[in-house]
């Protein structure tokens, strides 16, 4: 619940009307707030929040009983209890998630991200950062500009934060003394130098005292400077910017109640847009001109940045979710092929080569990121060679989808606020659906489009009529010991009986050529599963119909290889073994070994196999003989597919 | 240059909000609890579909003891052309009679807590809207937009997705669900003052007017019908009250007030002193942070 500032009370209560009709005017900034645990932060907020009357009676209550029970301020008001919601972290005295806050002034309503300052929660600084217009960074009066409140700044400069507030807090643990807050301030100067900010305040500050906060209070005489409110409320905000960019609308849904109507909906990234406008419809390129400007208050002449709304177009031009609106003179790219930053929020590292789910305002695509360029020490800016990125890592690398992409730069660089919607993605497992990592786009790589494919004058159908057959991949996946092999081999022989020409890839023959630098390793097994798909793909285009078998316990690069193939030229054939039986067997005596730990990573034993959710067969080994099994995918191979 | 006031930018992302859960979720729902959030939830839906019928249905998950004021509304806009307006009622409930008086906290588990819980299982829901507001209580706070539950709908605070940019991943496993807030950033006055722009019909039971009601535990509680169950000493009287808050009658605190316009119990609302939620028994449940623990066994 928002209170208003005592400056309006008095208007309210004598004309409620005129005091309404003056919020109806207000701006909305958005801020976030970091520090370290012991900066005051909690208490700074509880500050803000008592100051602008946003605390009532009984929470008022509430507060000094708990003051009393829990507080860590000897008794008196612990304003941070106000703040730090979710039982676990009152605990522990710590604030371990992103909370957001409200309150309004006169001039301004706020939303407030409170973020965490712990090393281990940076992702959430992230989260808060992204929607921010302005970040108040805290400093401990006592201990000066830390390694924290150099990793804060990065990070909100990285996600695009221009405007930073450097709030040195406690400052009545120093005696308000203006030596301190010179001391900090010169310190902090030179690291903002450094790492490119520029637009930046630094206020002295009591949360407990409340000098500063609000109002100038007494103790700070020396300071002339505006109060934290009053710089919030007076800062400039970047609507004004977005409007004045082209015109950008992601299509979010397609309203299509009858067969009269057929309106996209979204919400405007950027520019402004008017009936009679010409766009283009990307990625396919298509002009159009806008018809109308709906909403269900009647059309609008013009809509602006920020407004969602629903437009429909003069004639009638294909358009879908993923499709994005923009203006016919000054289109954005789209490209497949990208270098980003990215910032790894999960537990689990990232795997370079993994297809993951991409997501970049309303398109999704298939991602894959390679190995990082480097990884960034948020502390110094220092660029760290890296294999992978860790929880909370934030590094710089390619990134590669499985369709064209249509982006703009994040563009943190520019000066103008960031292109959050169309340069800013996020990164999905495919298998725990968890999100992973957020990016920021920095520009598309030429390599992929310097490539080009060359035409060939015998192409596939050539190849593929001249052998009489429908090119496929039959892809083999089970346990180890599961019998993929042994029924593979006798497909291959029964299709060569028939005259149909065919090559079987399996591990052996792979591995002591194409990958013999390959390990068994993660990242290893994918690149390895990777090269399969693409060799078998090159012997599709040859006309052949391809055998592999291979444990390939990953989902996500099995898919990654259906991907790769035409539609209906991936046959997946999960041989379901189960692993106590492929155990018994143990043909090779691996599981022995593996048992004994002399093979780590052993599939089945110590890492994972994710058995397919919709194979085109599968094969109960225990139920039928591999002959048996042989005749059955031979039949389903030739039938008319 | 167009200014954009706060309520644009919070209707805007409303919408934006609602649109992704329509085009990435198979089966989304709204929940319709009657009260004014409600109501403003339901307007931002209709605008932001217009001009097709709300892709979605309406689920209310009832208890038979919220006012009869608020039935009339439900009935009524469950009435209107292109509304589908699902009706639930815990059925085990039902049959044991649980009532606010006899069953005290065993009321809103089993019908609000289990009675949602039945609902989205049985029609095999997968995205629920909620009108929760992060402004209404210090859980409610951290809570995501797009906030994830597990099959068996409990909420884990510490396994939330990170929620970046307006980029909301909407992706689940089978049995798994969302629960949508597309009112997440707006606060009290927010919603008062987008009911009055947009005229938005909210029950009428906000507004003060002479209602009977009695005096109990500290509360002033309505009688809204004769199943009310009277203590000794209890006396039936009539005072001019409104409510900041709805839900079950004998569960929901009215306020002594004036205010028989949205003007004027916004006025009374912006110069008062004690919080919202203060009328409502259920919080107090288990002391401190039983919002919290309520959500994590699914309630709301």
């Amino acid at each position: 619940m928002a209170l208003p500032h005592a400056d309006e009370r008095d208007l309210i209560a004598s004309d409620i009307s005129a005091y309404l009709e003056r919020q109806k005017s207000k701006e909305l900034l958005r801020f976030i707030t970091c520090g370290s645990v012991d900066d005051g932060k909690s208490t700074l907020i509880g500050r803000l929040l008592f100051e602008t009357r946003q605390i009532f009676d009984d929470q008022m209550a509430a507060l000094e009983a708990d003051s009393k029970r829990v507080g860590t301020q000897g008794g008196k008001i612990d304003f941070a209890l106000l703040v730090d919601g979710l039982s676990a972290e009152r605990e522990q005295g710590i604030t371990i998630d992103v909370a957001y806050r409200f309150f309004a002034t006169a001039k301004r309503k706020f939303i407030v991200a409170d973020t965490p300052g712990h090393e281990q929660y940076t992702r959430n600084m992230a989260t808060g950062a992204s929607t921010a217009d302005l970040a108040v960074l805290l400093v401990d009066a006592r201990k000066g500009v830390l390694e924290q409140t150099r990793r804060h700044s990065i990070l909100t400069h990285l996600v695009g934060i221009r405007r930073l507030v450097l709030a040195v807090t406690k400052m009545d643990l120093v005696g308000f003394d203006k030596g301190a807050f010179d001391a900090i301030v010169a310190d902090y100067r030179d690291f903002a130098e450094q790492i490119g900010v520029t637009d930046w305040v630094a206020i002295p500050v009591s949360g407990l005292s409340g000098d500063n906060v609000a109002s100038q209070g007494e103790a700070m005489g020396w300071y002339s400077g505006p109060a934290l409110l009053e710089h919030l409320e007076t800062v400039p905000i970047d609507s004004a910017a977005d409007q004045a960019k082209p015109f950008r609308m992601p299509v979010q849904w397609v309203n299509r109640p009858d067969q009269h109507f057929r309106g996209f909906a979204g919400q405007i990234a950027g520019g402004r847009v008017a009936p009679g406008d010409e766009v283009r419809i990307l990625p396919s390129g298509r002009i159009g001109r806008i018809d109308r400007v709906v909403t269900m208050d009647g059309d609008l002449p013009e809509a602006v940045a920020g407004q969602s709304v629903t437009l429909t177009l003069t004639q009638e031009i294909d358009c879908s979710r993923g499709d994005v609106i923009v203006a016919a003179k000054d289109p954005p790219h789209a490209a497949d092929q990208f270098e980003a930053t990215i910032i790894w929020m999960a537990d689990e590292a990232m795997v370079p080569g993994r297809g993951y789910w991409l997501k970049l305002a309303t398109q999704n695509a298939t991602a894959t990121v390679a190995q990082p360029k480097h990884q960034l020490n948020v502390n110094t800016m220092e660029e760290l060679a890296a294999k992978t990125l860790e929880l909370n890592a934030i590094g710089v690398a390619e990134i590669t989808t499985d369709r064209p992409i249509v982006f703009e730069a994040y563009g943190v660089d520019r000066g103008g606020p960031p292109n959050r919607q169309l340069g800013g993605f996020i990164l999905i497992d495919k298998l725990t659906n968890a999100t992973v990592a957020a990016g920021m786009l920095h520009f598309a790589l030429r390599r992929a489009e310097n490539v080009h494919w060359q035409a060939l004058d015998v192409g596939r159908d050539m190849h593929s009529r001249l052998k009489g057959q429908k090119p496929a991949v039959v892809w083999f996946t089970g346990l180890s010991g599961a019998g993929k092999s042994t029924i593979a081999n006798l497909v291959e022989k029964k299709l060569a009986a028939m005259g149909r020409h065919t090559f079987l890839l399996d591990g052996d023959n792979v591995r002591h050529g194409l990958n013999k630098d390959l390990g068994f390793t993660e990242a290893d097994r994918i690149e390895n599963i990777r090269r399969v798909g693409e060799v078998a793909k090159l012997m599709t285009d040859a006309g052949l119909i391809v055998l592999t078998a291979f444990i390939s316990p990953f989902r996500a690069e099995r898919d990654m290889v259906r991907a790769m193939m035409a539609e209906g030229e991936f046959i997946e054939i999960f041989v379901d073994t189960p692993l106590d039986e492929a155990e018994r067997r143990d043909v090779k005596g691996l599981y022995a070994k593996a048992r004994a730990g002399e093979l780590p990573n052993f599939t089945g034993i110590d890492s994972p196999y994710e058995p397919p959710e919709q194979p085109e067969m599968r094969i109960d080994t225990t139920a039928m003989s591999a002959e048996e099994a042989a005749d059955r995918i031979v039949e389903e191979l030739l039938k008319p597919r | 240059m167009q200014n954009l006031t706060h309520l644009d930018r919070l209707e805007a992302e409303s919408i934006h909000i609602m649109r992704e859960t329509v085009a990435e979720a198979s089966r989304p729902v709204m929940l319709y609890s009657i009260g004014k959030d409600s109501a403003v939830m339901l307007h931002l839906a209709r605008k932001a579909f217009y001009p097709a019928p709300l892709p979605f249905p309406l689920l209310h998950v009832d208890t038979n003891w919220k006012f009869r004021d608020m039935y009339a509304l439900r009935d009524k806009v469950g009435g209107e052309d292109g509304i589908e307006l699902l009706i639930h009622k815990n059925p085990e409930a039902e049959a044991r009679g649980i009532n606010p008086f006899d069953h005290g906290p065993l009321h809103t588990d089993m019908w609000k807590t289990e009675g949602l819980k039945q609902a989205l299982d049985m029609f095999g829901f997968d995205a629920a809207f909620g009108g929760a507001r992060r402004d209404e209580e210090k859980s409610r706070a951290k809570e995501r937009i797009f906030s994830f539950r597990t099959a068996s709908h409990r909420w884990d605070p510490k396994g939330q997705r990170p929620e970046l940019w307006s980029l909301y991943n909407v992706r689940k496993n089978a049995g798994e669900s969302m629960r949508v807030f597309p009112l997440s950033n707006w606060t009290e006055l927010d919603v008062w003052q987008y009911i009055m722009r947009e005229g938005i019909e909210i029950v009428p039971l906000y507004l003060a007017a002479p209602r009977p009601v009695v005096e109990r535990d500290g509360l002033i509680i309505m009688v809204d019908d004769d199943r009310f169950q009277l203590r000794d000493g209890e006396q039936v009287e009539t005072r001019a009250v409104r409510f900041r808050t709805l839900g079950c009658y004998p569960l929901s605190g009215a306020v002594e007030s004036d205010a028989d316009t949205i003007e004027k119990v916004v006025q009374e609302m912006l110069l008062a002193t004690t919080s919202e939620r203060q009328g409502r028994i259920i919080d107090r449940d288990a002391g401190d942070g039983s919002m919290e623990k309520k959500k994590q066994e699914g309630y709301f």
